[in-house]
């Protein structure tokens, strides 16, 4: 039931945040009609920091409480994570290539950082189908879960320093946004926020019915 | 070591489960042994035997249940318990690369051993190997090597041994002079010992008492005086449902 | 004081064994000095593009050098169950990781202590400052802080040499951006004060992986 009206509100949201975005939301002056690609990207790449705060999460209580459900929660996240890391970098790239003329800009210290977040996602994936002892794959995801998420700081500070920029202390560091865009991007954000939590709550189901499935099937193998 | 433990049980096991990710490896085992006794575990590959040493070990945690070894807790004590344990597998533990002198100097510091020197050559005497003790460890045979795998795990004097296939590659001459060296303990007094092993009539004549493991549970316990061998094979193939 | 007792009774064991087959050390010296020599025809050994890509070429070297050799770290340790014989000893499981932490250093330095030379002769560079060596020892330190909790890890997986890379590379980046980047003012002879940011950059990663895999390495290796 929470979940069903979750994925209302997340609908409504979601054609609330189109509408902001193509018809209320004025066009940038400089950058023109593809300056609206930015109230996708920023949400992305939120998502992609706010996935891998979730693993942080789900690893240290896995850890400490060896519970299954916060395996559940920290492999469900770094599922749902790389996909959304994944739209980030193909939105970026989209967004580079009309403002900077290439389809991949080193320079954009968000950009670079989002890539780096991907292969730490990649390695906290792949560490638990590599690890041979079954169960011990969970732990050890957790342990790259926490380490990597340790890391994202510096990432983001020496991604940004390399090129000579400030770090970005915050997402919206344009100053002088115009106040309905401004409005549209937090619409936009709260709206992929919403879907994200709905997937992954999704996610988090769909694997509690996997672990069920495989016990029974234990079960049944067992009796035959 | 302590007189408060003298009056309990050397070890004593109440529910333990040990599960690997899904799969339970131990299902309930509760288990009490005196202090001097000698138990021997049998059972068929797979039935949780080695679990069940390295959890008395402190190598795994208990995932639940209780596991008190000479009234400590494994869960609050592990580090205490450590040095009244001596740990025999068919691994050995030791570094090839250096010599067997130097794997018996090393765990000796790691196990605070005082006067090292001389307790690395009484234990090299005591598993007949001090002829051998300067060459590496991988230039040993596998016998040898086991020989001086049971040194380092009486170095420390520990009061309980684990011997989890702790025969391999022994010949039949020493498996019994190394065993009288693993049960005499410093005073004459005869050490706890649990061993595990595939040799029925071997294991059947070095025990108290014999336990014949299964899928993760005790099957069946029984002492040595209610039993001959020809009863252990009996229940062996009765508990395991395997002819021998 | 026990605690130290014992770390430096693992680092004392792994120094001897190394001592004796010196197989760490051989062949990942073996392996950066043929880095080197193949960056020397990758790029041209010209002045102006060995100033341009030499502090790059340094690290790239010593950071696959790193995972070369913290990749053995922990097989020996497997290689008869030897990691069991250390966990039944009576110490927390910390004292493990501090002193492999200190082994797989003294092993790293003295690789780079030959290599940083040879370096410095083939391409005629001011290597033998004491910022450099400097920031040598400090990004070497937080290598093996990172490289020794995956050792670790690495060893009970399937394809272990291949795991390594991909776990550790991706979190030392940032060390790595910060090495290139001090390591290039230093060679081109600026002072202390001007290596910031990024030495404070590189003492921070020090520090905090440090003390996060000295608390989270006990997970690793028990079950
Ligand atoms: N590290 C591990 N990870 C996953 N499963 C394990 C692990 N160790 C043991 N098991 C499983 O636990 C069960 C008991 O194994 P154990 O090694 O205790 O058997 P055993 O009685 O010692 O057998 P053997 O006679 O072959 O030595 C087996 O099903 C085994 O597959
Ligand atoms: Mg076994």
């Amino acid at each position: 039931m929470k979940r069903l009206i979750l994925w209302g509100l997340g609908l409504v949201l979601m054609f609330l945040a189109l509408y902001l975005v193509f018809l209320y939301a004025p066009i940038e002056k400089v950058m023109g009609i593809v300056q609206k690609n930015f109230y996708l990207m920023v949400p992305m790449g939120w998502l992609s920091l706010l996935s891998y705060f979730v693993i942080f999460i789900g690893s240290i209580f896995y850890l400490t409480k060896r519970d299954r459900k916060w395996d559940d929660l920290a492999y469900s996240a770094a599922e749902v994570g790389i996909i959304f890391t994944s739209l980030a970098l193909m939105v970026g790239s989209i967004w580079a290539r009309p403002i900077w003329g290439v389809w991949w800009a080193w320079e954009e210290p968000r950009l670079t950082t989002t890539l780096v977040l991907w292969f730490i996602y990649l390695a906290c994936l792949l560490v638990r189908s590599l690890t041979v002892e079954e169960g011990r794959g969970a732990t050890f995801a957790a342990v790259v879960g926490v380490i990597g998420f340790i890391d994202i700081p510096f990432v983001i500070l020496s991604t940004s320093l390399w090129r000579g920029m400030h770090p970005p202390l915050i997402i919206f560091e344009e100053g002088g946004l115009d106040p309905r865009m401004r409005l549209t991007l937090m619409l936009s954000i709260v709206a992929y926020t919403v879907l994200y939590v709905v997937i992954l709550m999704q996610r988090v189901a769909i694997r509690r019915d996997e672990a069920e499935v495989k016990k029974l099937k234990g079960l049944v193998s067992q009796e035959s | 070591m302590g007189q408060e433990a003298s009056q309990s049980s050397a070890i004593e096991v109440r529910g333990l489960t040990k599960s690997f990710g899904d799969r339970l490896a131990l299902k309930g085992v509760s288990l009490t042994i005196a202090r001097g006794e000698s138990v021997v575990i049998f059972g068929p590959n797979g039935a949780g035997k080695t679990t069940l040493v390295k959890v008395l070990a402190t190598i795994l945690k208990p995932t639940s249940g209780r596991v008190l070894i000479n009234a400590l807790e494994v869960k609050s004590s592990a580090e205490a318990i450590r040095r009244h344990i001596g740990v025999v597998t068919h691994q050995t533990f030791l570094y090839g690369n250096l010599t067997a002198y130097e794997n018996l100097d090393f765990y000796a510091r790691m196990f605070d051993v005082p006067r090292r020197r001389e307790r690395v050559q009484e234990v090299a005497a005591l598993v007949g190997m001090t002829s051998r003790l300067h060459d590496r460890v991988s230039t040993l045979s596998r016998g040898m090597q086991q020989r001086i795998s049971i040194a380092r795990a009486l170095l420390h004097k520990p009061g309980i041994m684990l011997l989890d296939e702790a025969e391999t590659g022994l010949d039949p001459q020493a498996t019994g002079l190394l065993w009288s060296a693993m049960r005499t303990g410093e005073n004459g007094e005869p050490r706890t010992i649990i061993l595990t092993t595939h040799n029925l009539e071997r294991g059947f004549a070095l025990c108290d008492r014999l336990l014949i493991m299964g899928q993760g549970k005790i099957l069946y316990e029984a002492s040595r005086q209610v039993l001959d061998l020809t009863g252990l094979i009996e229940a062996y193939q009765h508990c395991t449902g395997v002819r021998i | 004081m026990s605690f130290w007792s014992k770390v430096i009774a693992i680092t004392r064991k792994d120094a001897l064994s190394e001592l004796r087959t010196k197989e760490i050390i051989s062949a990942v010296l073996v392996f950066a000095l043929l880095v080197i020599l193949i960056f020397n025809f990758a790029f041209g050994a010209r002045p102006e593009a060995v100033d341009l890509v030499a502090s790059g070429m340094l690290w790239v070297t010593f950071a696959f050098a790193g995972v070369l050799s913290l990749n053995r770290a922990f097989i020996v340790e497997k290689e008869d169950n030897c990691l069991d014989g250390l966990l039944i000893c009576p110490m927390s499981r910390e004292v493990i990781y501090v002193g492999k932490v200190l082994a797989s250093l003294l092993f790293m330095l003295i690789v780079e202590a030959i290599a940083l030379p040879v370096f410095a002769l083939l391409f005629n560079l001011p290597v033998l400052t004491a910022q450099l060596i400097g920031i040598t020892v400090l990004v070497t330190i937080g290598f093996v802080a990172v490289g020794t909790l995956f050792s670790a890890l690495a060893v009970n997986t399937k394809a272990r040499e291949m795991v390594l890379p991909i776990l550790f590379l991706p979190i030392v980046i940032p060390l790595i951006v910060a090495a290139v980047k001090a390591s290039e003012l230093a060679l081109a002879g600026k002072s202390w004060g001007e290596l910031y940011p990024w030495l404070p950059i590189i003492i921070s990663f020090d520090v905090i992986f440090l003390v996060v895999a000295y608390l989270i390495f006990a997970f690793i290796v028990e079950e």
